[in-house]
């Protein structure tokens, strides 16, 4: 038993070795005084971490990044809060394909999804590049809200509502004053989740970015095709921080069960 | 007068009929419970009256008004649920007060109706609590408090007592009973337990596959039940069916297999329709003829089980009109195999449909 345990033991060792340790490889990384990647870094300086406040594209596309996660998660969220109850609510026929439709963005590859978009949308429509980034960040973002506000919903008692309406109060007023305090972190939980999975998205906003528009991941990306310093490393490291301190919060709005549920 | 009227009322989903012609009719100021196994129709009965359910056919008035149309929230009744289902978000003054401050009553009423209502179903002192920092009784309590609070016109239970434990339900049925009659507000109650509804019911109405089988009061149902299934249901396990029937005086006959037997007519007993007797297992007698003391409604038939229950024994009796159940106290238990006649006294067999 022992053995078997030590076994075991080594190999969850491995796992976290081979998913952490290049982060903290990039993490020491960042560090290097000197123009290229090395680890361990010859020295300490923060030269790299200051460079990416003095690459305007890093600028401008870090805000349209925000722009573009935030205008999104409002839109999805004003589709996806009312499908999700709708969806969590009744019983209806073609609710299992409306479901389906609803989720397909996380299940259609992103290449294929951003590419048909690009070829029978944003071409066809001839839109311009913000109005394209905006829709294809909102189509990537509806799955997510409504998955996370479908599960807070699924913990929802729904005779709470029809209280309320026995009460005396009207469909709206209860979906407002009841409904909604009771799934508010699940709508918080979503529109972090979701805000995560924009910000971060490359496969979609590649095929909707233009020229002199850029999101920040596809700016990151275009800088390692011509530079070797560790600024990459620099910016991984804030975002690595960055995304820790929104899944703390998720966790502690409705914990993380959500990713291993599905 | 009644106060509350259900006419031919039908309730469908996916076009299979839950409820058809269905009528009932109950007194202002009584309480009145719906009773049945799962899937009678109880519920959705109580529903179509909260105004969840549409009726398809048919028309349901309260106190002279049409409610058919009126849509849940402009009918100001009190529902009391099953899981509670009070407001998780909200203390338990918040909870009371909902109703109130939907009505627009001002702060000062507001505050005196909820702490009133608070002491009646004595949870005074909790009012900044919430939902989750209560037991099941407190919450249920909780419950009762914001459905009466808002002085319905009728006060709705469903199944309110069936997540209790067996303790709790005694003491809340009491409860539920007192605070009823304190206020003297027109009650439908919906439980599937028999005893729940015999203890509080003013009227009980036993229901099986969308129709109403009987509604008498508590006691008669369960002397006289007027339908097999309503016999069967409250405990009556023996059935003898018959070929033929006359009535003689008070007396009825009945006839099969060449054997006549005896049951008693009038005095709250009802009609007695049917072709059926039904009889309790506590109330067969067992014995031999001298010791039974009576030259009619008595069947021979042969001991086949016999199982200790503690208070009694319980035997299954092997006859030509088949097999009955008897309890039994007595010292020296019948054996398996033994001769013994069965006596159904005359009081206590009921015709039923």
């Amino acid at each position: 038993m022992r053995q078997k345990n030590r076994g075991l033991g080594l190999f969850t060792f491995f796992i976290y070795l081979f998913l952490l340790g290049p982060l903290v490889i990039i993490a020491f990384a960042s560090f290097e005084p000197g123009s290229a990647m090395k680890f361990p870094p010859q020295g300490f300086s923060l030269k790299w971490y200051q460079n990416i406040f003095e690459v305007s594209m890093f600028k401008t596309s870090f805000i349209t990044s925000i722009l573009v996660s935030l205008a999104g998660n409002l839109l999805a969220l004003l589709l996806g809060l009312p499908a999700a109850y709708a969806l969590s609510r009744f019983q209806f026929r073609g609710k299992a394909a409306l479901n389906a439709i609803f989720i397909s963005p996380v299940l259609i590859p992103g290449i294929v999804l951003g590419f048909t978009m690009l070829k029978y949308v944003i071409i066809t429509y001839n839109l311009p590049v913000y109005s394209a980034l905006l829709i294809g960040h909102t189509v990537i973002m509806l799955p997510f809200i409504i998955r996370v506000i479908a599960s807070s919903l699924a913990n929802f008692d729904f005779a709470v509502e029809e209280a309320s309406l026995s009460l005396g109060a009207g469909r709206l007023k209860t979906f407002f004053t009841v409904v909604l305090p009771n799934i508010k972190s699940g709508i918080i939980a979503a529109v972090l989740i979701a805000f995560l999975e924009s910000f971060n998205n490359v496969d979609i906003s590649v095929f909707m970015t233009g020229p002199g528009i850029s999101t920040f991941p596809i700016q990151m990306l275009l800088y390692v095709e011509n530079n070797f310093d560790p600024t990459i490393a620099a910016i991984s490291v804030l975002l690595m921080l960055f995304t820790a301190v929104l899944m703390f919060i998720i966790e502690r709005l409705m914990g993380l069960s959500y990713f291993t549920k599905r | 007068m009644a106060m509350l009227t259900l006419e031919n009322i039908a309730v469908s989903y996916d076009q299979q009929y839950i409820l058809k012609d269905f009528n009932l009719s109950v007194e202002k100021g009584s309480l009145i419970s719906l009773l049945g196994p799962s899937g009678c129709g109880k519920t959705t009965t109580l529903r179509l009256i909260a105004g969840f359910l549409d009726a398809k056919e048919g028309k349901f008035a309260l106190n002279g008004k049409d409610y058919t149309r009126v849509p849940v929230n402009k009918r100001n009744f009190g529902f009391v649920f099953q899981s509670y289902a009070l407001f998780p978000h909200l203390s338990v003054y918040d909870n009371v007060a909902f109703g109130l401050r939907l009505r627009k009553v001002n702060k000062a009423d507001v505050d005196r109706r909820v702490r009133r209502m608070l002491d009646i179903v004595n949870l005074s002192g909790f009012e900044q609590r919430f939902p989750k920092e209560l037991s099941g009784g407190q919450r249920q309590r909780v419950a009762i408090a914001r459905a009466l609070v808002i002085e319905p016109d009728l006060l709705l239970f469903d199944e309110p007592l069936s997540n209790l434990d067996a303790n709790l339900r005694v003491n809340m049925r009491v409860e539920i009973r007192r605070i009823q009659q304190e206020l003297g507000i027109t009650t439908v109650y919906v439980s599937h337990d028999q005893e729940e509804c015999f203890s509080i019911s003013d009227q009980v109405a036993v229901m099986n596959k969308g129709i109403i089988e009987q509604l008498d009061k508590p006691s008669t149902i369960f002397k006289y039940p007027k339908t097999e299934f309503v016999a069967r249901f409250i405990g009556f396990n023996n059935f003898i069916t018959f070929d033929s029937r006359q009535e003689n005086g008070n007396v009825i006959e009945l006839q099969t297999k060449g054997r006549t037997f005896r049951a008693l007519h009038g005095e709250g007993r009802g009609e007695q329709k049917g072709l059926k007797g039904a009889i309790r297992p506590d109330d067969l007698k067992l014995g031999t003829q001298e010791e039974l003391g009576v030259d009619f409604n008595l069947l021979p038939g042969k001991v086949k089980v016999s199982t200790y229950l503690g208070r009694s024994y319980q035997y299954v009796i092997e006859t030509e009109l088949g097999e009955f159940t008897v309890n039994k106290e007595m010292e020296q238990p019948y054996i398996s195999g033994q001769e013994v006649l069965v006596h159904f006294p005359i009081e206590k067999l009921i015709v039923v449909e």
